[in-house]
């Protein structure tokens, strides 16, 4: 029989908010333990949860950008259930009212083509907590540094048909993130990670299978192995004759296999309730406008721009919109350079993004910048320097020799080949100059080095002496 | 010097009569030697009072001196207060040092107002009776063998004692206005969102609301004012502006429209309290008030919809209480489940489980649309009753209790019986309404309320119609016996 995967993803963005959702703590990473929980995060007693305003604004703006319904009134709930790093017994959550509701999400596959995905909702919540199982020898530590921390949890339709679509989906959502502000996307500390729905039903099926969860997926690796391995897992349960338990699963990168963490019987009755401790949030249209109006060209917007108004190919507006920082820094060469947008293309996305690479640099610490860049670029389309020599400028110029027009003149790399240019300088300077010239012509031999300082005035040096010599000595004869 | 009013301990203080320390130590004398027989507080903090009674003697001396400068007072021991056991009557926080202040115990504490000590309550305020406390029961200073009710009772017994001019109480479904009226007093419960309820340990987070319990109306608009308003740290405090309470208590009643629902005055009402009320409103008819009477027909579904809410809130608001952080933990737990269930098991009181487990049920799959969705739907309704006659009354008159005082341990074993003490009471929580309980006569020797129902932040008009009362009559001024003269 075949088969046919369906996958939704559960994605958790950390908002980046400088306090919690529900309380003034730091949201800083990789402080000493529970030193960033206040009285709030540790569920103390009395202490109430205040909404951060801030991250009501970046649910907002995810909302808008994927042309989601924005919900003029959400309501927080809670999750209730026990476990020593959620301190209050509850997740402060939203449930039946999320912020966010009902979009759709381009996502361009490895082929290049364009596949639409249905985002089902988008809901703002706190963070946990961390056990710490490891340190302690048979004890468990707490770390409440994380407890309270904003997320955004996206959930999508169950409209990914493969691996390799779940991750295209994954990366489109964190390229978004990140070039609206709202996330810092880093997937090593856990800001951007997410949860995999996986089933299978026999192809052409319209019922969905029965689907296992596995969670905590925090690369996007491991979102394609941990997808392989599952359905193939199903599907080898269903080709002998058994059932798939719907249940939630782990993911082993070690092993590369997923295991059972718990069946759906032995899954939590949360009992969501609305908090009564908080107001619905009631959105105003005046404040929807003005986020609205915050927003940066979105990552789908400028890759069509890159293609139809800077002629660049698919596959390069696709590497340039990758991260907003990129696309900025290619925009930036292409301003200064004043046009020729595929010679930029290909510098940025070659030579410059090979020698990020190599020294393991983000865009944002490159050590030539765009300016610099774009300075020598310039040197190219004038001439000054080919294509060729061009690398090794740049090269030079990574090793810190300065910019591209000291090394050229250091190295005396600069090429001159418009004689006619030269000859019509000479010109302008004889003419505004008849009297020395007459002498000049009269015997005054001595008054040459005149003419000659005057022309390389007039080229700011960049005309070739020897060349003004021979063109000089014959102009003057007469 | 413990007979007189916050308002006369003021003047008093202010005319250099006596000082804060001087009053102070008198009344930590009282506690020494009368508290005894009532077990109205749970914890008294003598050396923080005398400390604080000397700050305040300078300020006064200074000049920098508000009305409430020096004026002492009980906090019910729901109340975090910085440096001081929290307990809120339980086992579960027998050890719990707060290391904060409450809102209401910062802003008393800012007007200068002298902290006695903690004062005992009803388990995490679930009851009606003040039995349910780790800390024993508290004993009616009007008869000691009969309940000062419940859940502020130690603050109410407190008061009524003359061992403190004024104490804190929260009431959730009556846990103010009950206990003041069988312990002879005026009970306050303001308007839900008029004061913080931060750093007041939740029960019902959608009904508690804190509030006063005090000899006489004028003295509760003192303190309420000093106590009301928006709360950064609460977002469902009412930004509000807080009006000056004391100055309305005295305008004219003529012409004030009092609604008395039907529903209030049923078989379920003893008829000598019944008595009472209806000479109370005589008393109004001769201050130019108007009696109507009204029909509100959802009243009687308030007790079943409130221990729908109340428990399902608690369930979740009490599960904090895990051993893991603060508060009670079991001794050598072998895993975390048995840590969870032991400490919780071995933490709670009888009635504070029974709740925890009510409020899991009504909220679990399969049953919340039938209970907590209901529940919710019910509550809508009573608050559209209200509405309804406030288009046609001013303020709203009735029984605060079907009975006075009950014997300590007369319904203990029928957690219903115990319920519908506060039925006329509910209402008013979940309509989210303030109400006030002031002594308007005896039954049986024992104190009972007349209980007004004011409109949505109306409370100046209930102090005020509650202050003319008290200008007739003097049931606010009896004392409880010779002990306590």
């Amino acid at each position: 029989m075949e088969w046919e995967t369906v996958i939704g993803l559960e994605i958790h963005a950390q908002l980046n908010t400088l306090s919690k959702i529900f309380s003034g703590a730091s949201t800083a990473y990789g402080a000493e333990p529970n030193s960033q929980a206040c009285l709030v995060d540790l569920g103390y007693p009395g202490q109430l949860p205040v909404l951060n305003a801030q991250a009501v604004a970046k649910a907002v703006k995810f909302g808008l950008a994927t042309g989601s319904k924005v919900a003029r009134r959400s309501v927080f709930a809670r999750k209730n259930y026990f476990y020593p790093d959620l301190p209050k017994g509850y997740q402060i959550s939203q449930f039946e009212l999320p912020i966010v509701e009902t979009g759709k999400l381009e996502v361009v596959l490895e082929d290049g083509s364009i596949k639409i995905v249905g985002l089902t909702r988008a809901h703002l919540e706190e963070d946990a907590g961390k056990s710490l199982h490891e340190d302690f020898a048979g004890m468990t530590g707490i770390d409440l540094n994380r407890a309270g921390t904003p997320l955004l949890e996206i959930v999508s339709e169950p409209e990914m048909y493969n691996a390799k679509e779940a991750v295209a989906y994954m990366k489109t959502i964190h390229t978004l993130v990140r070039y609206l502000d709202i996330s810092d996307g880093n997937m090593a500390e856990g800001s951007f990670r997410c949860d995999a729905n996986v089933s299978v039903r026999p192809k052409g099926s319209d019922k969905l299978g029965t689907r296992s969860e596995i969670k905590n997926l925090n690369s996007f690796r491991f979102v394609e192995r941990a997808i392989n391995f599952e359905v193939e897992r199903q599907i080898d349960i269903l080709e002998s004759g058994g059932k798939v338990v719907q249940e939630t699963r782990l993911y082993d990168s070690v092993k590369d296999e997923t295991r059972s963490m718990r069946s759906k019987e032995e899954a939590n009755d949360y009992r969501y309730f609305p908090d009564p401790d908080l107001l619905p949030v009631v959105l105003e249209e005046s404040y929807i406008e003005d986020i609205a109006k915050t927003l940066p060209e979105l990552p789908g917007q400028k890759r069509k721009r890159f293609i139809d108004e800077h002629g660049l190919s698919a596959y390069d507006a696709g590497v340039l919109t990758a991260s907003r920082e990129l696309g900025d820094y290619y925009e930036h060469v292409v301003e200064r350079l004043g046009g020729d947008p595929k010679l930029a293309a290909n510098w940025v996305s070659g030579e410059l993004a090979g020698a990020l690479n190599k020294a393991g640099l983000d865009i944002t610490e490159s050590v030539v910048g765009p300016e610099a860049l774009a300075d020598m670029l310039g040197r190219i389309v004038d001439n000054t320097i080919s294509g060729k020599i061009a690398k090794d400028v740049f090269e030079a110029m990574w090793s810190g020799e300065g910019t591209a027009d000291e090394i050229i003149e250091a190295r005396g790399l600069k090429q001159i080949t418009d004689s006619s240019a030269i000859k019509a300088v000479i010109d302008q300077v004889m003419e505004a100059n008849l009297g020395q010239l007459a002498d000049y012509r009269s015997g005054k031999d001595k008054l040459f080095g005149f003419f000659v300082g005057q022309v390389m005035k007039a080229t700011q040096g960049k005309a070739n002496p020897a060349q003004v010599n021979d063109v000089l000595r014959k102009k003057l004869a007469g | 010097m413990h007979k007189k009013t916050v308002a006369e301990i003021s003047r008093s203080l202010q005319a250099r009569e006596f000082s804060s320390v001087e009053i102070t130590r008198h009344l930590l004398s009282r506690i020494d030697s009368l508290d005894k027989n009532l077990n109205s507080f749970i914890t008294v903090t003598a050396d923080f009072a005398l400390a604080a009674a000397a700050a305040a003697d300078k300020r006064i001396a200074s000049g920098d001196a508000g009305p409430l400068t020096g004026v002492p007072i009980a906090h019910k021991d729901i109340f975090c207060t910085d440096g001081v056991r929290t307990s809120c009557g339980s086992r579960m926080l027998d050890n719990f040092v707060s290391p904060y202040d409450a809102t209401v115990v910062a802003r008393l504490k800012d007007a200068g107002m002298v902290m006695l000590g903690k004062t005992n309550m009803d388990e995490f305020a679930m009851g009606s009776s003040n039995e349910t406390s780790f800390y024993g029961p508290v004993h009616n200073p009007w008869d000691l063998n009969t309940v000062p009710g419940g859940s502020s009772g130690g603050s109410a017994a407190a008061v009524a004692a003359r061992l403190a001019p004024v104490a804190t109480g929260t009431d959730t479904g009556g846990s103010i206005r009950q206990p003041a009226a069988l312990a002879g007093i005026t009970g306050v419960k303001p308007t839900y969102g008029r004061v913080s309820r931060y750093g007041m340990i939740a029960f019902a987070s959608s009904l508690d609301q804190a509030g006063t319990l005090t000899q006489n109306a004028e003295d509760a608009a003192l303190v309420l004012e000093a106590m009301s308003g928006f709360d950064k740290h609460d977002s469902t405090s009412s930004p509000a502006a807080v009006p000056s309470y004391h100055g309305s208590l005295n305008e004219s009643l003529e012409g004030l429209r009092v609604g008395v629902p039907q529903e209030f005055l049923d078989e379920g009402l003893d008829p000598q309290n019944r008595a009472a009320v209806e000479a109370a409103l005589e008393v109004y008819r001769s201050l130019g008030a108007t009696i109507h009477p009204v029909s509100m027909p959802s009243l009687a579904l308030s007790v079943p919809t409130y221990y729908v809410v109340a428990p399902a809130e608690a369930s979740s608001n009490l599960s904090r209480f895990d051993g893991v952080r603060f508060g009670y933990r079991c001794e050598s737990p072998v895993d975390l489940v048995d840590m969870y269930k032991r400490s919780r098991g071995e933490g709670f009181g009888e009635e504070v489980k029974r709740r925890i487990m009510t409020g899991t049920y009504v909220l679990s799959a399969g049953y919340y649309d039938a209970y907590y969705l209901q529940a919710q739907k019910v509550r809508q309704l009573i608050a559209e009753d209200f509405t309804r006659v406030f288009k046609e009354v001013d303020v709203l008159m009735g029984p605060t209790t079907p009975e006075p005082a009950f014997e300590l341990g007369a319904k203990t074993a029928d957690p219903i019986t115990m319920y519908l003490n506060d039925i006329y009471t509910i209402g008013v929580n979940l309509a989210g309404l303030p109400g006030v309980s002031i002594p308007c006569g005896f039954v049986n020797d024992l104190p009972v309320g007349l209980q007004l129902i004011g409109s949505h932040f109306s409370e100046a008009k209930l102090l005020n119609v509650a202050h003319r009362y008290q200008q007739e009559t003097d049931w606010h001024q009896r004392l409880p016996g010779s002990d306590y003269e």
